[in-house]
């Protein structure tokens, strides 16, 4: 065990404060020049039940949560502030200590809260046994007393990080301004003795023969921390939109509250509305008549926006529409990440459906494509969906600030103004031929506003003619349809032609083994590239984040130039899988699947010993929570 | 200079503006009485001074919901029962616009319920017109929400055993503050009620019956009705709650059994609308929000100044 990285996990009770003590501290590490990444893990109920955020820290890019940690703070019984016989994790006692040691790498660090467990409970988890054969490092603190003695309870946590600190030598400075940052009088005085007490404590009393120590980094622009719920709010803010309807699911939840809270200093309106249906029909609305708007939801949730969603097709309202995935099916496991709405996204509403689809993988990915989203729906009027997960929304890494610096895009893409509109074709009647076929390029046919000057229609939901009237004249149909379908066509050439791929590759070009995945599974990925290679194989990897319009070529090209390839989500039917083969229509002999549905991300190691069962064509599963489906024939 | 140049032209409205030209013809059956709901908004229409392009009217799905193909201004026709979210985020985005809901019973009150309360409730600026037919016209004569209890249909072949709901009572508890009702027959008051509903701030709701001879045929037809600010036999105010309350009550309880009773039922010019309570406490701005994408002068704040909370 080195120390060219920590992983730190914060264990407890949630409304223990868990999460606001791991931001902060993932914030110290950062601003002392690491690169970090949280990884958050937590039931659906409200008080009470196991929780734990784990911060991985290293000098050097971190991309996934790691394969387990190796220091745990464990604060108390996760049940303390909501006792219950059969609750969520059974009726075991100590849980933030007892739930939390199987993924402890050797020679770990263990401080548990000895004020709140007593000395039978450690014996009956054989904590002394366990620590001699792993070479854990085992520190029972009484956080709680100490807490108690210079403030209140509940700042156990903050007794916690000035163990924390004690332990791994570093430096409190940042730690302190970030507690300035948050809070003050008696509060912060109180919270900064306890944090002094703890770490003088450690300092003074203990010896102690671990070696992790916190890992020296520096950075050399500044650094942000965020999630990628911020960075879809933040894309969306740069790219104009300032109207968003929304109903509360999580994890869509946190887009929805960001853009909330910040739009009203903007110029912006958000609306908390009555359900789903009406969200995306708000969306609808206040698009049709000139503002960028959005809404969104989880699975449920954009179930009831399948309706609104193929309005916006057949009206060519533009509009970017958030799927945060979660697992299901139905209310599924609210606060579980899966990668299984993938086809509900793709083919849901009736009819011959278009619409843009992009899985961004990781948190500057989520900025840039949420910022494309609107882009391509406004120049092309089509509904743009960004797809992600539970695991990307609530994840923190860092990213230079300068990645952000854009220039806000307000432009509404397709729209005329009334100096075009005079300009533009009109029926006998004088209404404008907003739905024109005759001369529309790349299937788009300009749009006005209501309230502008020569541009009166009828936008409809039912099939219509050039000036919106409803209509069933076949050959108007075929027009309108053959239209409406150029566009995809069109964004995929512009997609390849005029900007960069969106598609992320790893490792070397030469490699003769592939590993391809979408979304947030993404990080987990890289890593297992990298390891594998370091290892001595040959494998590159490919992350698709254009769903739909699909990128052909570039899957294409990327499978032919391998032997055999892995595809990795997080889901039980290979969804992704799936649509490789639809839009490729072969490979299936080619492509094996590792899947996992369990609740939890990936983890590196799970995929590489996804990549070594596969390989060794034994008849074994992994031991891990994967599957593998095999290629086809095999 | 505005981007919207059609909106607050000063200018005399000709009558013929609000007909498009010789298509299309309406598809409605003869003698159907959504002819009187369109007949009663293109004579309003001009008399308010609006011009057709600074008119948004949305509608849902059914017979009713094809008023606007045959209406010349700014249309949406949209999905089954989804008018009202539609329509509150256009006048949301551009409060500048006279926004007009409309569609049918079933539309309204049935699979759009929940969204009639709903935009009620938060008093919305816009005016809302319901035809009334206690019928599923489009898909040939189900049952409605409005169909008086005991009537017959192909899906309901023993009688309905529902009672009817009673649009304009759940209005008022609802929260709209201007509710009336009137019908297709009577397209005097038809068109001084709709002038009124639109320059009503807030929710302002009508319920327009209106005869479908095609379904409904044992329904009748609305006639003779009595017009309750005409009649002396009915004296009540229509600014007091309980009195409308009332008032509505008795409405509802007569309409299946031979009195149509109409009119004004409520008007509350107190409440503020939506728009006015979002932007009282900031979460609107008071310039329409469609105009900040045209106006060279607006600064655009980019989330590169929240970072700064990240760092
Ligand atoms: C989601 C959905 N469900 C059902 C329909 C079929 N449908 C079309 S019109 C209609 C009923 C319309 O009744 P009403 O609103 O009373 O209007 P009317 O035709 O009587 O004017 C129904 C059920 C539909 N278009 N969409
Ligand atoms: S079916 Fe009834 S509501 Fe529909 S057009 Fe005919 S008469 Fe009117």
């Amino acid at each position: 065990m080195s120390s060219d990285e920590l992983i730190w996990r914060i264990a407890g009770g949630s409304g223990d404060g868990i999460d606001s003590t791991s931001q902060n501290f993932a914030k110290a590490l950062m601003r002392s020049g690491l690169d970090v990444f949280t990884h958050r893990h937590y039931p659906s109920r409200i008080r009470g039940g196991h929780t734990y955020v784990e911060i991985r820290a290293a000098d050097r890019e971190v991309q996934s949560r790691g394969d387990g940690y190796n220091f745990l703070l464990a604060l108390g019984d996760s049940f303390a502030r909501n006792p219950q016989e059969e609750a969520y994790y059974g009726n075991e006692e100590i849980k933030p200590l007892s739930e939390n040691l199987d993924d402890l790498r050797e020679g770990g660090i263990i401080v548990y809260d000895e004020g709140l467990v007593s000395e039978e409970d450690v014996e009956a988890i054989n904590l002394e046994e366990r620590a001699e054969a792993n070479d854990w490092h085992v520190f029972p603190m009484d956080l709680r007393s100490l807490a108690r003695d210079h403030g209140r309870e509940v700042m156990r946590n903050t007794a916690g990080v000035g163990v924390t600190a004690a332990l791994l030598e570093m430096d409190l400075e940042h730690i302190e301004d970030l507690m300035s940052d948050a809070m003050g009088g008696d509060i912060l005085e109180s919270n900064l003795e306890i944090l002094h007490e703890a770490y003088d404590i450690v300092t003074e009393e203990y010896d102690f023969e671990h070696d992790l120590r916190v890992p020296e980094g520096s950075h050399e622009t500044e650094q942000a921390l965020l999630s990628g719920s911020n960075a879809i709010a933040y894309g969306a803010i740069d790219a104009g939109c300032r109207f968003i309807a929304g109903y509360p699911m999580t994890p869509w939840t946190d887009v929805f509250t960001i853009l909330s809270q910040n739009f009203p200093d903007m110029g912006g309106v958000s609306e908390q509305v009555e359900d789903e249906i009406a969200a995306a029909a708000l969306a609808v609305g206040a698009s049709h008549a000139g503002v960028k708007a959005m809404s969104g939801s989880s699975g449920g949730g954009f179930a009831l926006m399948s309706e609104p969603l193929g309005l916006a097709e057949m009206t060519e309202t533009p509009l970017v529409l958030i799927e945060a995935m979660r697992a299901g099916p139905s209310t599924g496991m609210p606060t579980k990440p899966e990668q299984a709405d993938l086809e509900h996204v793709l083919y849901t509403s009736q009819g011959d459906s278009q619409r843009v689809v992009f899985a961004p993988g990781n948190i500057e990915e989520a900025y840039e494509q949420t910022r494309l989203a609107f882009e391509i729906a406004w120049d092309y009027q089509i509904p743009a969906i960004i797809i992600y997960d539970q695991k990307l929304s609530g994840e923190n890494t860092n990213v230079d600030v300068e990645f952000f610096d854009r220039e806000p895009k307000p432009d509404l893409g397709s729209t005329l103004t009334e100096d075009e509109l005079r300009e533009a074709a009109h029926d006998n009647s004088g209404k404008f031929k907003r739905f024109n076929h005759e001369d529309a390029e790349n299937g788009v046919s300009p749009r006005s506003l209501p309230g502008q000057k020569g541009g009166r229609y009828l936008a409809t939901g039912n099939e219509h003619s050039p000036v919106g009237h409803i209509s069933e004249d076949p050959d108007n149909r075929v027009a309108q349809m053959d239209r409406r379908l150029d566009k995809l066509e069109s964004i995929r050439r512009e997609l390849d032609e005029e900007r960069e791929s969106t598609q992320t590759y790893f490792g070397d070009e030469t490699a003769e083994y592939g590993i391809i995945t979408w979304g947030s599974s993404q990080g987990a990925v890289e890593e297992a590239i990298e390891r594998l290679n370091e290892n001595g194989h040959s494998v590159k990897g490919l992350s698709v984040s254009d769903m739909m319009p699909f990128p052909e070529q570039e899957v294409t090209e990327f499978l032919e130039s391998v032997d055999e390839a892995m595809v990795v989500e997080m889901n039980a039917t290979a969804q992704f899988r799936g649509l490789l083969q639809k839009e490729l229509g072969r490979f299936g002999e080619k492509l094996t699947s590792l899947l996992k549905y369990n609740g939890n991300p990936f983890e590196p190691a799970e995929i590489v010993e996804g990549y070594e069962v596969n390989l060794a064509d034994e008849d074994r599963e992994p031991t891990a929570q994967v599957r593998i489906e095999p290629a086809a024939g095999d | 200079m505005s981007a919207f140049n059609a909106i607050g032209e000063e200018r005399e409205i000709d009558r013929d503006e609000f007909t498009p030209g010789v298509e299309p013809q309406p598809t409605w059956c003869p003698g159907c009485g959504d002819f009187g709901v369109l007949k009663s908004l293109k004579q309003a229409l001009p008399e308010i001074g609006k011009t057709p392009e600074e008119v948004l009217t949305v509608t849902g799905i059914g017979c009713s919901g094809k008023l606007n193909s045959y209406l010349d201004t700014y249309g949406f026709h949209t999905i089954h029962g989804r008018s009202l979210p539609v329509a509150r985020a256009a006048k949301l985005a551009n409060t500048d616009l006279e926004v007009i809901a409309a569609g049918g019973d079933g539309d309204g009150y049935g699979i759009g319920g929940n969204h009639f309360i709903h935009s009620a409730r938060e008093n919305h600026d816009m005016t809302y017109i319901v035809f009334n037919n206690e019928i599923f016209g489009l898909t040939k004569g189900q049952t409605s929400p409005t169909s008086p209890k005991g009537h017959k249909s192909k899906t309901q072949p023993s009688g309905s055993a529902k009672t009817p709901i009673r649009p304009l009572s759940q209005s008022l508890t609802a929260g709209a503050s201007y509710i009336a009702r009137t019908a297709a027959v009577n397209p005097n008051q038809a068109k001084e009620i709709i002038k009124e509903a639109i320059e009503h701030d807030g929710f302002a709701h009508i319920d327009f019956l209106t005869q479908c001879p095609t379904w409904n045929k044992d329904a009748r037809q609305y006639v003779p009705y009595v017009d309750v600010q005409e009649s002396d036999d009915y004296d009540f105010d229509v600014t007091n709650r309980e009195e409308a309350a009332e008032m509505m009550r008795e409405t509802e309880d007569v309409l299946n059994e031979g009195t149509v009773l109409t009119g004004r039922y409520y008007v509350d010019e107190d409440r503020p609308s939506y728009q006015a309570e979002k932007q009282a406490v900031g979460e609107m701005p008071d310039q329409p929000l469609a105009e900040r994408y045209f106006d060279d002068d607006v600064e655009w704040e980019r989330s590169y100044d929240l970072l700064e909370r990240h760092t």
